[in-house]
Formats: structure tokens, C-alpha cells, sequence
């Protein structure tokens, strides 16, 4: 591994650079370090920073950059007909070059236009590595040079080095910014080409969703219907069921918790409680599909109700679960927060615990409790796992807890599970879905931070 | 205020109350109480259930789980005739790699029940006993070639369908057509079984073996190493960002719009559902920068990017419950503001980073739907090496395996939830060690 070499040698000559420059600087001190402006570490940092910043930039620059190129220098070269190639064809030959290169197995006969065409691919890979390598060590070597001449005692190395740190700083902090641009034009982008295809109007209001595209124009049902109601209303399902489920026992345990447990039974029950959060989704969706969905599909025929074994009550009911822990940390939190003088007023007016808590701290503190609930909301709306192994993935619009629904989420897995190609209608869409539920969960999360931060504010 | 604007209305509703205050109290307290007591009974019971759910969901993975690290063997004597196995003597280990080991297991066992005849009987006979088998013995003699020639007494496994029957799992006592075992083959496994023949062992094939589509030869070793590997790439990346976002944030940003707005999207990118970083995954590092599909380097940059928002957060609320004095006392002493940080703030902020740190990557441990996106579901028997080479994690491992129709994998799936777990629980009691010991209460 070539590149390992060449970043290891270019780590060492970095802390080579720290040492050169440490000593130098003690060198043009003249006696001690008191004429020095800055530490002598800071002379090393100085030095090191000028050898391997600049030289590790090119590398990576490089490696970001290398398959581009050798993709256009190589197309280049390929016999004329590769003008006529549509893309699809220009990819397989490019495979197949890539591969007669690396050894491996090539899909065709090999021809020798085939093999001289690798044999350029596995020149110009070679070449260029030894190119960008030279460069980087002698923009390391000339870096490190040129910082360690730099250094003289009036020399300013401690702000340098700190600018070089503020700069790595506030590159970091906007990492999170780059992420979010990242995800929307992402899914922007490839919901544009969604909906190059399928028209907006039919996606949003469409009643009916059948993505399975079939292979030949002339077979049944080739169009694919691209509807999304009936995903939207079997995730309002589901996510209504777990609320069912999550907002009661999460509340009323923080109430519990927060207004009458005595401190031990608080420190044994609120990690317990976190337990439930800290396990993983695919548990859930697990313990969802073979325990409770056969669970209740055999106590409904008992009764005789019939209960799809993929209801939607079974993965509401788990996710409830799953999102009880969620409630009651911030219930908790919210209520705690009430202040204390609220509490003796009312019940120095002679009500009683439970009067106070209903009369006076559940509407002072309903603006957080509502806060937590949204929040909780766009989790379910976009818990992806339990779905995926409990409910199903017929499109059925219905509001009948006991039948199949299949939801956002789920889609867009099963659209994009398993090989397809890049660019149909039915993997395109799954962006177009993660676009609508990347929406949905940030206009309720901004709404919901927002009510909890007021409310923070009005207490403190 | 209501009383002095409008005293004749008071007026008579206190003439209509002819009790006094305190007796018409005392009425209402046997309500009142009861009440009260009925909400903290609610409270309690509030409480129970979530308690209950918690209990029934670790009671049903462990019951299913516990009996898969044990494996139903079977002892048999096997010859290992020199002629089958290496006809020209060389020796050559590829020869006695490949040699018809099957061959001799199906001899020995028609040896061991001699009254077997026909082409289905002696199917289902040679089936009770796993392809593993195979394996195990090409192994040994690979090991030690003077084996050959001799007979050896050996312990290989059984089957799946055999190996459910003797932990309990499938039924006896329902019709024959309505179980995966025939009676025919329970008559042999209890006569096998009355001889001492049938044992369960220790299953260490479960914690040394990749995947693989027979449940018995399925293990975890692969996603384990496909998870280590994938958290290696999230923490080197997320660790030094988030603590550097963290620090920026805190301590060196004016309040502006431009830091107001990075705030408003960390606290939003920790609310985003996961499955959309898979699509992120999907769509910049797997079609724009062409990173190979399903392999830990990818998974860990997604992940990485899904608990950065955790790790600046945690790491921010540890900056600040370190007291301005410190700050102060450094600058005092003629630190310049970055020295102050780095030197003084950030040392004693670092159990609550890396507590935070830890939580975030016990969170991306457990996380599947991302990875599902960015192909690391595929069936993959290997142990991957590096971090370029498809691989698939331990929760993806389960979520594959609960999708397998056969009974076995239930307990598969059970056991494998069970590892994960207490990586878990390992993760977390790291966690709270690290903020018991260090925290400073200043």
C-alpha cells in the first residue's frame, strides 16, 4: 500500500520539521530562550505546520480528484466509436478495464485494443501516483525549509500557530452546515429527476402506490402508480398508535417520578427507563415481528377479531415502547424545572398533591410537555427499523389498526435494498420520499425546539 | 378584583351557602383523597408497565437466545480410509483439502445403523448430520496428516432441524406432516441419544464463523469485525470534529447570526431520522465520489456524520460546567485565550466529552437503517479485512437473519441481539465509570 508509505513518510518528516524548528529557534535565542517572542514549541509547531499541512492537502486533493481525471484521459483514448456509446455501455467498458488492470475478472473476450487500453489505465494510475507523490514531498521537503529559515527570534510563532488552529476550528464547526446543504441537495437533486418523470401533483395526491416497475414496456402494470397518501396516512397511523401508547405511560411515570418517588426508587428507575432508549431499533422491530404481531393475531381470533399478523397495532404498539423513555426524560425535565414557589403556593392554598400538579404545574409546564411530544412525533415519523420488520408493504389506505399499512420509511428501504439501477423511477423515488420526510421531521423539530427554548426562557 | 366590582352578585351565593367553609371542606376531602391516591396509583402503574415492557423484552430474546450457544453434536466413529482420501499417498494438502470427506461421514453413519435402506431413508439419515461436518474433518487431517488410515472417534454437528428438535424447539407431539423432523429421524436421534451420542456443546462456531445460509454454521465473528471496523472510521472522524466544533462553539465564536445558524442546525442534525444520512450516504459518497458499496469506510463516514450533532452537544455542555475562574486564573497568569483552552478548559472538559463521545458511538453500534442504504445487507460469508472490503455489522446481521424463514435462526437472531446488547451495556457502563470518576462538582 503505496499510500500508507507515502503518509507515513510524510508524518515523519512533519515531526522531523517539529524537532528542526524547536532546536533552531533555541539556536537563534542566543542565550536561553528569553529573547524568544514565543515558546520554542511553538517554533516546532510553526516549522511542522509548514511541512505537512500544504503536502497532505495534495494528497488528499489527489485522491479526490484521481478517478475523474484518469476516467477523462482514458475516454480520450478510446477508439472513435466511443462517441456513439451511450453511457451505460462506456461504464461497462471502463469496468472492464479497470478490472483487466487489477487482475480480476472481465466480463468479455479480451481483445488487444481491450488489453492496450489497460495497460494505459494501469500507466496512468502508476504514473500519477509517482507524480502527485514527488510534488507532495517536495512541497513537504520545500515547506519545511522554508519555515525553519522563517525562524528568528522576533518571529510571531505562537499567533501563527494559533491562526492555523482557529482556522481547523472554524472549518470543523462548519461541518455540521455542509451536512445539512449536503442532505438537501442530495435529495433535492435526485427528487428533481423524480420528478422529471412523475408529476409533483400525482406524488403528493396520488391515492395509490405501486412502485414495481416491470422489465418490458408491454407488461401489466409497467407504468408503476407513484401515489404517496397511502404511505403518509400508514405513517400517521402508526405514529398516532405509538403517541397512544408513548404519551400516557411517559407522562404519568414522569409526573411519578418527578413529583412523588421517593430518591431511591427514582435512581433505580430512571436508568431502567433508559434502558428502553438505549436499545437498538432493530431489537425492537425484532421482538415486534415475533413476538408481539403473533401475540396479538392469536388473542384477535380468540375474540374473533381477524389481526393482520403485519398490523399496524403491533408496530405502533412496540414503537410506543420504544419512545416511552424519550417522554419521560423530558416530561421529567420540563417539570423539574417548574419552580418550586408554584408548588407552595397552591398547596399552601390547601390543594392537594395531585390538584396542584393537574391545576398548576401540568399548564405551567405544557408548552415544554407539548415540545417533547413533537419531537417524539418526528421520531416515529421516522423510525425506519421496527416498521420495516412489523408492518408490511402493502400500500392499503385505511385507518384500521388491525390491517397492514406500510409506511415512508419502509419504502424507501425496500426501494433501495438490493441491486438496482441508478437512474428508474422506482429507486428515484425513494429520494423523492426521504425529501418529503426530511421536511416533515425538520418543520416539526424546528417548532418543537422553539416551544422548548421559550419556555426554558420564561423560567430562568 | 371581580368582588369589588360586583358586590351584589357575591352577595347571595354566600346567603346560598348557609355551611360554613371548613365543613363543606371536610365533605369534599374522602373525594379529594381518593382522587389523590388514584393518581399516584396511575403514576405507579404508569411506571409497572413501562418496567413490564422492558422485562417481557429481554425475557423473550433471551429465552429465545440463550440455548443457541449450545449445539446438538453427534459422536461418530470415522474411518479414515487412506484411499478415499489421498489414492496416490502425496500428501498434498490440496488433495486432503478437498478430498470426499461427506463420503466418509455418510459411510460411517450407514455403519452406525446398518438396517437403512432406500434412497430417501438414507437421505434424511446422512441429513441429520451438518456440511460443517465436512469441514471439520478436512480440517483435522489438514492438521495432522497421520490421521489418515486410523479411526477416530469424533464430535460433529447436526443439522439445524436436528439441533431445534433436541433443545425442544419443534414439537414432538404434533402430526408428523406439520414438523420439519419425521419421525423416522426422532426415532434415530433418541436411539443415538439413549447411547450418549447426542451431546450439546459449547457452540464456538457462532462466535468464529461468518455468516452462512445454514443456520448451524452461522456465526457472528464477520459482523463483529465489520463493526469494530465501522466504528473505528466513525470515531476517527467524528471525535475530532465534534470536540473542535464543540470547543469553536463555546469558547471562541461571537454570538452572531452565522453561529446562531450552525446552533439552529446541530440541533436539528440530532433530530433528523437516520435513514436520511443513509440516503446522504447513498447519493454523495457512493454515486458522486464512486467509494465502494457496502464496505466499513462508507458506513463509518455515515455514521460518523449521524453522531457528530451527539458529540458537539455533549461536548458543548461540557465546556460550560467548567467555571469561568479557570479561564480566568490562566489568563491571569498570561495564557493567550487559545493556551487558556487548550491547556487548562478543555483537559478538565475531556470524561464529559469522551462520555458523550461513548454514548454517541454506543448509538451508532446499534444503528441499521443507514447502512441498509448504502448496501451492507449483502450476504457475506468472509471476515472482511479491511476497511475497503464488504462487510455487514452486527445489527444489520440481525435484521438479516430475522428475515430467514428457518426455525434456527430465531435463535440465531436471539443470541446475536444478546452479544450486541452487552456490547451495549459495556459501552454504557464505560460511560458512567468514566463520569463518576472524573466528574468534579466545582
Amino acid at each position: 500500500m503505496p499510500i500508507a508509505v507515502l503518509l507515513a513518510t510524510l508524518i515523519g518528516l512533519t515531526v522531523a520539521g517539529y524537532y528542526m524548528g524547536r532546536s533552531r529557534a533555541v539556536a537563534v535565542g542566543g542565550h536561553g530562550t528569553r529573547h524568544l517572542n514565543s515558546l520554542p514549541s511553538y517554533y516546532g509547531l510553526y516549522v511542522a505546520a509548514w511541512c505537512g499541512i500544504p503536502a497532505v492537502s495534495i494528497v488528499v486533493l489527489w485522491l479526490a480528484l484521481e478517478p475523474e481525471i484518469i476516467r477523462a484521459l482514458l475516454v480520450a483514448t478510446l477508439p472513435d466509436v466511443a462517441g456513439t456509446w451511450s453511457d451505460g455501455t462506456m461504464a461497462l467498458m471502463l469496468n472492464d478495464i479497470r478490472n483487466l488492470a487489477g487482475g480480476n475478472i472481465v466480463s468479455r473476450d479480451v481483445d488487444p485494443e481491450l488489453r492496450t487500453a489497460a495497460e494505459y489505465y494501469a500507466f496512468l494510475r502508476n504514473t500519477g501516483f509517482a507524480a502527485m507523490a514527488v510534488v507532495a514531498l517536495a512541497i513537504a521537503a520545500g515547506g519545511l525549509t522554508y519555515g525553519r529559515r522563517a525562524i528568528h527570534p522576533d518571529l510571531r510563532a505562537r499567533n501563527r500557530v494559533e491562526g492555523v488552529l482557529m482556522v481547523f476550528l472554524i472549518i470543523s464547526s462548519t461541518v455540521a452546515i455542509l451536512v445539512t446543504i449536503g442532505i438537501v441537495l442530495s435529495l433535492l437533486f435526485e427528487a428533481i429527476r423524480f420528478f422529471q418523470r412523475v408529476s409533483p401533483v400525482e406524488f403528493l395526491f396520488g391515492l395509490e402506490w405501486s412502485p414495481q416497475t416491470a422489465l418490458r414496456a408491454d407488461q401489466v402494470g409497467s407504468s408503476g402508480k407513484f401515489g404517496s397518501i397511502p404511505l403518509l396516512m400508514g405513517t400517521a397511523l402508526i405514529s398516532f398508535i405509538a403517541m397512544c401508547v408513548a404519551v400516557p405511560v411517559g407522562l404519568l411515570s414522569a409526573i411519578y417520578m418527578a413529583e412523588y418517588a421517593p430518591p431511591r426508587v427514582r435512581s433505580a428507575v430512571k436508568p431502567a427507563l433508559e434502558i428502553l432508549a438505549g436499545i437498538p431499533t432493530v431489537v425492537y422491530g425484532f421482538f415486534a415481528a415475533l413476538t408481539m404481531a403473533p401475540f396479538l393475531r392469536d388473542w384477535g381470533s380468540q375474540i374473533g377479531l381477524s389481526i393482520s399478523s403485519e398490523s399496524a397495532l403491533a408496530a405502533g404498539l412496540v414503537m410506543g415502547i420504544m419512545i416511552i423513555p424519550f417522554i419521560s426524560s423530558i416530561s421529567d425535565d420540563v417539570i423539574t424545572a417548574v419552580p418550586q414557589s408554584m408548588r407552595e403556593g397552591s398547596l399552601g392554598l390547601g390543594a392537594t398533591k395531585s390538584e396542584t400538579i393537574r391545576r398548576v404545574i401540568i399548564p405551567a409546564a405544557l408548552p415544554g410537555i407539548v415540545g417533547g411530544v413533537l419531537l417524539a412525533v418526528s421520531r416515529a415519523i421516522g423510525e425506519t427499523m421496527i416498521v420495516v420488520m412489523a408492518a408490511g408493504l402493502a400500500a392499503n389506505l385505511t385507518v384500521n389498526p388491525l390491517q397492514a399499512v406500510t409506511t415512508v420509511t419502509v419504502q424507501i428501504v425496500t426501494l433501495l435494498v438490493g441491486d438496482q439501477e441508478f437512474d428508474s423511477a422506482k429507486t428515484l423515488a425513494a429520494f423523492a420520499l426521504g425529501l418529503v420526510l426530511f421536511f416533515v421531521t425538520l418543520v416539526l423539530n424546528i417548532v418543537a425546539l422553539t416551544v422548548v427554548k421559550k419556555y426554558r426562557e420564561q423560567y430562568e | 378584583m371581580s368582588n369589588a366590582a360586583s358586590p351584589a352578585a357575591a352577595a347571595p351565593r354566600l346567603a346560598a351557602a348557609p355551611t360554613p367553609t371548613s365543613v363543606r371542606v371536610k365533605a369534599s376531602l374522602t373525594r379529594r383523597y381518593r382522587a389523590e391516591r388514584r393518581f399516584r396509583a396511575y403514576g405507579i402503574v404508569a411506571i409497572l408497565v413501562a418496567l413490564g415492557f422492558l422485562v417481557l423484552l429481554f425475557s423473550s430474546i433471551i429465552g429465545n437466545g440463550y440455548s443457541a450457544f449450545w449445539q446438538a453434536s453427534l459422536r461418530l466413529d470415522i474411518t479414515l480410509d487412506a484411499t478415499a482420501i489421498d489414492p496416490d499417498g502425496t500428501r498434498d494438502p490440496d488433495t486432503l483439502a478437498t478430498a470426499d470427506y461427506a463420503g466418509l461421514i455418510r459411510e460411517a453413519l450407514s455403519k452406525r445403523f446398518p438396517g437403512v435402506s432406500g434412497r430417501d431413508a438414507r437421505r434424511k439419515l446422512f441429513g441429520l448430520v451438518s456440511q460443517g461436518g465436512t469441514y471439520d474433518l478436512a480440517r483435522m487431517v489438514s492438521a495432522d496428516p497421520g490421521l489418515i488410515g486410523r479411526t477416530i472417534s469424533v464430535w460433529l454437528p447436526l443439522s439445524d432441524d436436528a439441533d431445534m428438535l433436541i433443545k425442544g424447539h419443534i414439537p414432538r407431539d404434533v402430526a408428523e406432516a406439520e414438523r420439519r423432523v419425521s419421525d423416522q429421524e426422532i426415532v434415530w436421534l433418541d436411539e443415538l441419544a439413549a447411547k450418549g451420542d447426542v451431546e450439546k456443546k459449547f457452540n464456538v462456531r457462532f462466535f468464529t464463523n461468518g455468516d452462512s445460509r445454514e443456520p448451524e454454521l452461522a456465526g457472528i465473528w464477520g459482523a463483529t469485525v465489520g463493526s469494530l471496523l465501522t466504528m473505528l472510521v466513525t470515531i476517527a472522524i467524528s471525535f475530532p470534529l465534534g470536540v473542535a466544533s464543540a470547543v469553536y462553539l463555546e469558547e471562541f465564536a461571537r454570538k452572531n447570526r452565522w453561529t446562531d445558524l450552525i446552533e439552529v442546525n446541530i440541533n436539528n442534525l440530532a433530530a433528523v431520522p437516520s435513514i436520511v444520512f443513509g440516503l446522504l450516504g447513498l447519493a454523495v459518497f457512493l454515486n458522486f465520489f464512486g467509494l465502494p458499496r457496502s464496505a466499513p469506510l462508507v458506513g463509518g463516514l455515515v455514521l460518523a456524520i449521524m453522531t457528530l450533532p451527539t458529540i458537539i452537544i455533549a461536548g458543548r455542555a461540557a465546556l460550560t460546567s467548567v467555571p469561568p475562574s479557570i479561564r480566568e486564573a490562566a489568563y491571569g497568569l498570561g495564557a493567550s485565550p487559545v493556551q487558556a483552552v487548550f491547556h487548562h478548559v478543555l483537559p478538565l472538559a475531556m470524561p464529559g466529552m469522551l462520555t458523550g463521545a461513548i454514548i454517541g458511538m454506543a448509538r451508532a453500534l446499534g444503528e441499521t437503517a443507514p447502512l441498509l442504504m448504502i448496501g451492507m445487507v449483502a450476504f457475506i460469508v468472509d471476515i472482511p479485512h479491511g476497511f475497503r472490503d464488504p462487510a455487514t455489522v452486527l445489527p444489520v446481521q440481525v435484521y438479516l437473519w430475522a428475515d430467514s424463514p428457518e426455525r434456527a435462526f430465531v435463535e440465531k437472531t436471539s443470541a446475536a441481539i444478546m452479544v450486541l446488547l452487552a456490547f451495549l451495556i459495556v459501552m454504557n457502563a464505560a460511560a458512567v465509570y468514566l463520569r463518576k470518576k472524573f466528574e468534579v462538582r466545582w
